[in-house]
């Protein structure tokens, strides 16, 4: 984890200006090259209006937003656009191409990238979110959850430094989101690739290294998964946590730390020997 | 929906599904001129040689090709009876009014029958081997040239593979919509014409709203992958013009010449 790859100060943004509400009141944070931000809230708290307003398809009202040095601006936006890639949810509607292989040379050919450049980029795209067997057919044959991995195929060839993700992976079946989502860990570790994902599902969350907790358009806290799970009992927290909670009402002494799975299994079988 | 063969594309191997799509697409537009070209038996005998040559190389079966012709054979009647029935000239057969039979027309409608089927076979033909996105590919690279005219042909074709690659979405949503309507009450091709379009209406309106989501949601795609309109882009898509594809315009040309030469021979002119 290095310098800060993102900065965002007091965005302030509202979709109709004649509104007194706003969609996102004063929300400043960053994020550091190589981390991984999840983040969670409840369905119209801002997260889908942030995303966009990172990759400059929505203006702020107030605020600035510099992602690698540069401030996003009207005239830098598709120069900011190079570090910075969005998938979003709906696969459908994100299918451009006729085939596989040309959806994912999609942004490719927007940066005039030459023939003998993009094919190996596109089928290292394609083998990273295990669809190559698939790189010749056509969107209508696939399955909602191998059209969202072609969408996140399409933004991995461009190599971006940030990738936000916008509930992108909420079509897979757990075992391929269990995969992608370690497929993406590598990227993380090996290319320092920047993840914000932004997601309702707790699992996703807890592999990140921070959770940014948004509500009505401000951000409620921000740290480590293990801390915002304890704090915040009305979130549904991941698999382990929920177990201590029973374990806890059951009137079971519990470690207080956040554990993850390996940790609660070890802890577990101590237990029962002691006992 | 099934009944038209025309603009569908049937997989295989043969040597028509090798060809450029360049090359398939400028020789039947230009073979649609040859047939200008012929006046006689003769002439119309070689070009139903051709015709025929064509779809054997093709490798689909003739029956799909008649299938294809059925659909617009009234239309073809039609023109016919109209050209043999009022057509003076020649050896007149029957006189009735402004009807006359004559040989001039017998003979012109023969030959603009001739005409309709071999223009709709050998463009069948051509969508039949060639894959629809293969043909937008083709027409893009055919319509280059008019860039210098300020058309912006890249823009057209990004259309064309877009609609095109949306087809089968919006028949899925067709579907999906037309049954929800159903399962609320309505019932579809029943009453009088009136009530019939009404019905269309709970279609209609839900589906042209989701196509206003869509197009927002797929602009903001193209925009986050980095697509501007009029900069300059490269292809992924690359089109190969081989040995193939030149013999076939030899071909065509070979054809142009016999097709001239043949009518010297037997008209003088």
């Amino acid at each position: 984890m290095g310098k800060p790859i993102l900065e965002v100060e007091e965005l302030t943004f509202k979709y109709d200006k004649r509104l007194e509400e706003e969609t996102l009141s004063a929300v400043s944070f960053t994020v550091n090259k190589g981390e991984w931000l999840a983040i969670i809230g409840d369905n119209g708290s801002g997260k889908s209006t942030l995303a966009k307003l990172l990759v400059g398809l929505l203006e702020p009202q107030k605020g600035r937003i510099c992602i690698a040095g540069t401030e996003l601006t009207d005239d830098s936006k598709w120069e900011v656009r190079r570090h910075i890639g969005l998938v979003f949810q709906n696969p459908d509607n994100q299918f451009i191409g006729t085939t596989v292989q040309d959806d994912v040379a999609f942004g490719l050919e927007n940066v005039n990238m030459s023939y003998e450049e993009m094919v190996p980029r596109v089928n290292e795209a394609l083998r990273m979110v295990e669809m190559s067997a698939f790189c010749e057919h056509d969107p209508s044959r696939l399955s909602g959850g191998q059209k969202q991995r072609v969408a996140i195929a399409g933004i991995l060839a461009l190599k971006p430094s940030i990738i936000v993700l916008d509930e992108s992976l909420v079509m897979l079946d757990p075992k391929s989101r269990r995969e992608l989502l370690s497929t993406l860990n590598q990227l993380k570790h090996k290319e320092s690739l920047t993840i914000i994902s932004i997601t309702h599902d707790m699992n996703e969350a807890a592999v990140s290294d921070r959770i940014m907790m948004m509500k009505s358009g401000r951000v409620l806290k921000s740290g480590p998964p293990a801390q915002i799970f304890i704090e915040e009992q009305q979130l549904e927290p991941p698999f382990v946590e929920r177990l201590k909670r029973e374990l806890e009402n059951k009137g079971k002494e519990v470690p207080k730390a956040y554990t993850t799975e390996e940790e609660m299994v070890k802890w577990l079988c101590k237990s029962c020997l002691m006992v | 929906m099934n009944k038209l063969i025309l603009g569908r594309y049937f997989p295989g191997e043969s040597w028509m599904h090798h060809l450029d799509p360049r090359s398939k697409l400028l020789a039947a537009a230009y073979f649609i001129l040859v047939i200008f070209l012929a006046n006689n038996w003769q002439t119309y005998l070689l070009l139903w040689v051709f015709t025929i040559f064509v779809l054997y190389s093709s490798n689909v079966s003739f029956s799909v090709y008649l299938r294809g012709v059925r659909p617009l054979l009234w239309l073809i009647l039609f023109t016919v009876f109209l050209q043999v029935l009022f057509t003076g000239g020649g050896v007149i057969y029957l006189e009735w009014g402004p009807i006359t039979i004559s040989e001039f027309g017998l003979l012109n409608g023969a030959y603009i029958f001739c005409r309709f089927v071999m223009i709709i076979l050998i463009s069948t033909a051509v969508t039949l081997t060639t894959k629809p996105i293969d043909l937008t590919d083709g027409i893009n690279a055919l319509l280059r040239p008019l860039r210098k005219l300020k058309v912006p042909v890249d823009e057209l074709s990004l259309m064309l593979s877009i609609s095109l690659r949306f087809v089968p979405n919006l028949l899925d949503e067709t579907q999906k919509v037309m049954d929800a309507q159903r399962a609320r009450g309505t019932e579809f091709g029943a009453g009088s014409l009136l009530q019939q379009m009404k019905t269309l209406v709970p279609i209609f309106l839900p589906l042209f709203a989701s196509s206003l989501n869509r197009a927002e949601d797929m602009a903001n795609v193209m925009e986050v992958r980095g697509y501007q309109s009029g900069e300059k882009r490269s292809t992924f898509r690359q089109l190969s013009w081989g040995i193939r594809d030149t013999a076939s315009l030899l071909i065509m040309l070979l054809l142009t010449i016999s097709m001239i030469w043949l009518r010297t021979e037997t008209t003088g002119y």
